[in-house]
């Protein structure tokens, strides 16, 4: 065979203590629709990443055409010829087609934008893609899928890109849009482009593209012609074969319901979600990005205000919308993204501990110090959190000793009903066992749980029973038993 | 290192380094007039007197107490331009209650001395508490709602006497600007230390204080954890709004009379206080010791170049880099 446009070899990055990439490879060959599939955290992002020059990967070798190459600025790569299109669309909605095409790379005559250039520019670049868009129109007032074109000419206006890569391209378009954007892809495709194409839906793999890479666990863990494979084979590629038996689930929930959600919807991403949640239980809610997981959590917690259905703990309904409501009825929410809603990064280990718990360890509002640093004690000591003292800033510590803060922060008021959202990200091997111990045993002493995660081997391994979701919706539920790793990525795609 | 010191910062160099700046800054201003007591220019060292001291207190005592009330606000990453509008919103009310010049409005006369403390209170309390609705409940920037007040409160202080001043205040309402105690304690420094203390004590031993720190920390997190943000927003503004009416009234009964003009741009020299002590303008960072001697760090280079016979606009010029060093250097340091 001829030699490919790109090939990636043997690709490594760790982020801080975390292998995200440990054996990437990637080859793709010009007029070829490439897929990249992997669940969430595979890798794909990474190397995405390291081929746009975002990141510089730790080993390993990137060539174009034969020649190897190393980019370590996005510029680079550019100029390189890989060009992407945003996944979000990221154009400036009051400027027009044409300003947004060359934005940064404006013509310039004496230091003014040569605006006649500009537009014909842009016009010979729409119309030689054949994209019948105006390059004066404002972008904001086109069309969701035009605005998607508009990117694709952007990616392709530095010069003739040879590797184009698409991130979800679809997610924001509608049935038909996908069907033009389809065209267009395969149109480049045929022009003797090279297209890396970034889904999580595997119909679309099957539609689009010729070849597939699949990663896992920052491995490249299959590639082949897409001709070749099966829906079914492609999702076992996707999940692996081994289960690792680490997981410590033990206890038998009673019947006795703790957490009701009755037709909850919270619009756009949550619509007519029910379900029960027994002392004891863990029930895992399974869904891809997307799905409405983590808004199913917010607004269960009172973060968000609930449209229409009721949600009530041990028999009483909450107020929607209203978290103290539901921090009074014993729930607690440790949330997915640590950094952003978790923790109060800047301030001490203790300070985050203590922050859940001051309301119930004042007199007159004077904080009770001494229950207060007792209280820190307990928690330091009761999670295993390896920190110098309480006085360290939180933000200096491991990513699983930060989990574990958040974790100590919420149990420090005795919930009764934990929401946890993606416990173990970013979090390493030896923590995320102290986790489970610790989801474990909570769920042994009455409490119950509602987890949600994209770990398979993490869902399976921890939950009583298994909620998936799908557009917002419950999608199916499995009992612990009875579902697989092929079970519940079939009924989540 | 065992003990737990919460929502506050561990022990560091950075603690102490506001008050090595200050006495640096003492040690200087002196060792310059005591060349000049050296060169015989002076008789005595006027800088290093109790007298000077006093002084300096008396000058800092408005802007001292507008700086606590801007810690908090600052802390919850927020700011507050309208304090020195509202403070003369307050003083202006204070007066119509304490005033012998009748007619000025329509209630003016003297009363007895509670009526117009309480009347600048409530007034600093409200302004503060308009401000604290607009930021917590309809999410605008801090800065654009405190602006809205700093014009609206400058408007109804002229408002209310139709743009004229107020003077011949009653003697008992002017004992909190001239009044001394045990003859010596300005009453303006008394109020300070008094403000210092109740403010220490709600930032660092009442729930709420560590509640600032949070919500100025991460508002999301804070959120999560259960804390009404919106309520701790609220009363950070009418802390900071109440705090503007004690000084309006420090500042009117020092001055004898309620100007229509008082207490312009007094918030720049608030938040330089605050900035200058160490706090952070994207929050969660902050403490008032440090608010302290940035008022001092104020008041001293006042009062020094003033000693020195430094013309007023190098002084302008002086502050100015001082405020944007004190920033760098912090800001340096924390990387």
């Amino acid at each position: 065979m001829s030699t490919p446009l790109l090939s990636m070899r043997g690709i490594t990055k760790r982020f801080g203590g975390v292998h995200a990439l440990r054996d990437g490879n990637l080859t793709l060959r010009r007029g070829e629709v490439h897929a990249l599939c992997g669940g969430n955290g595979a890798g794909k992002s990474t190397i995405l990443g390291i081929l746009m020059g975002f990141h510089k990967p730790d080993s390993g070798t990137i060539e174009i055409d034969g020649a190897p190459v190393h980019f370590t600025t996005p510029t680079q790569a550019l100029n390189a010829g890989i060009a992407i299109v945003q996944q979000e669309l990221s154009g400036v909605p009051q400027l027009s087609v044409a300003e947004n095409i060359y934005l940064g790379a404006e013509p310039r005559h004496r230091g003014f934008i040569d605006f006649e250039t500009l537009n014909r520019n842009a016009a010979e670049l729409l119309d030689r893609l054949g994209f019948d868009i105006d390059p004066k129109a404002t972008l904001g007032d086109l069309a969701v899928a035009t605005q998607q074109l508009v990117e694709i000419a952007k990616a392709l206006s530095h010069g003739d890109s040879d590797v184009l890569i698409f991130d979800e391209p679809t997610s924001a378009l509608g049935e038909k849009d996908v069907q033009r954007l389809f065209e267009v892809i395969r149109e480049l495709a045929a022009a003797g482009k090279g297209i890396v194409y970034v889904t999580h839906r595997l119909q679309e793999v099957f539609t689009i593209a010729d070849a597939y890479t699949v990663f896992k666990d920052g491995e490249t863990v299959d590639e082949g012609r897409v001709a070749d494979i099966t829906r079914e084979g492609l999702i076992e590629s996707m999940i692996g074969g081994a289960i690792e038996g680490e997981f410590v689930k033990e206890n038998v929930p009673s019947e006795k319901p703790l957490l009701e959600v009755r037709g909850v919807t919270r619009a756009p991403r949550v619509k007519d979600i029910s379900f029960r949640l027994h002392a004891g239980e863990i029930l895992g809610i399974y869904g891809l990005v997307g799905s409405g997981r983590s808004e199913l959590l917010d607004t269960v917690y009172g973060l968000e205000t609930a449209q229409s259905g009721s949600i009530a703990v041990a028999g009483k309904p909450l107020a929607p919308g209203n978290v103290d409501d539901a921090i009074r009825a014993g729930l607690t929410y440790v949330t997915e993204d640590r950094a952003r809603s978790g923790l109060v990064l800047g301030a001490s280990v203790g300070a985050n501990l203590a922050l859940s718990k001051l309301r119930f360890i004042n007199r007159f509002g004077f904080v009770d110090e001494r229950a207060e640093r007792d209280g820190i004690a307990t928690a330091i000591e009761q999670m295993n959190i390896k920190t110098p003292g309480p006085d360290q800033i939180v933000s200096f510590l491991s990513g699983g000793n930060q989990q574990k803060v958040v974790l100590g922060r919420c149990t420090a008021v005795d919930p009764r009903v934990m929401l946890l959202d993606e416990p173990t990200r970013g979090v390493d091997v030896g923590a995320k066992k102290e986790i489970y111990r610790f989801i474990s045993d909570f769920a042994s002493k009455n409490g119950a749980v509602l987890m949600v995660s994209s770990d398979l081997e993490e869902i399976l391994g921890m939950s009583d029973r298994i909620l998936v979701l799908r557009d917002g919706k419950v999608a199916c539920e499995f009992p612990r038993a009875g579902a697989t790793q092929k079970d519940l990525m079939m009924a989540a795609v | 290192m065992a003990t737990t010191r919460t929502l506050k910062q561990p022990f560091s160099l950075k603690r102490y380094g506001i008050v090595v700046a200050f006495l640096g800054l003492c040690a200087l201003v002196s060792l310059i007039c005591q060349i000049r007591v050296m060169q015989g220019v002076w008789p005595v060292n006027v800088f290093l007197t109790v007298n000077n001291l006093m002084l300096i207190l008396h000058q800092i005592s408005v802007n001292g107490i507008l700086a606590v009330g801007m810690t908090f606000v600052v802390i919850s990453a927020g700011i507050d331009l309208s304090v020195g509008s509202v403070l003369a919103f307050a003083g202006m009310m204070a007066a119509s209650f304490a005033t012998r010049s009748t007619g000025v409005t329509p209630w003016s006369g003297v009363y007895f001395v509670a009526i117009p403390v309480l009347a600048a209170l409530a007034t600093g309390a409200l302004c503060g508490a308009a401000n604290g609705f607009i930021v917590s409940r309809f999410r605008i920037q801090p800065f654009i709602a405190t602006l809205g007040m700093l014009l609206a409160a400058r408007g109804m202080t002229m408002a209310v006497t139709g743009g004229n001043p107020i003077s011949a205040l009653s003697p008992e309402f002017r004992w909190f600007g001239t009044g001394r105690l045990f003859d010596v304690i300005p009453i303006p420094v008394v109020i300070l230390a008094i403000v210092f203390v109740l403010a220490w004590v709600l930032l660092n031993k009442t729930v709420f204080g560590r509640y600032v720190y949070a919500v100025g920390g991460n508002e999301k997190s804070a959120r999560t954890s259960g804390i009404n943000t919106t309520s701790v927003l609220m009363w950070v503004y009418i802390v900071a709004g109440f705090l503007s009416g004690v000084a309006g009234i420090i500042l009117t009964a020092k001055t004898g009379s309620a100007q229509t003009a008082a207490g312009t741009a007094y918030e720049l020299d608030a938040i330089a206080a605050v900035v200058i002590g160490g706090a952070s303008l994207s929050g969660g960072v902050g403490r008032l010791s440090g608010t302290f001697f940035g008022a001092l760090i104020i008041g001293v280079m006042n009062n020094g170049l003033d000693i020195l016979g430094v013309e007023s606009f190098y002084q302008l010029i002086i502050k100015g880099a001082l405020i944007v060093l004190a920033v760098i250097f912090d800001s340096r340091r924390q990387a």
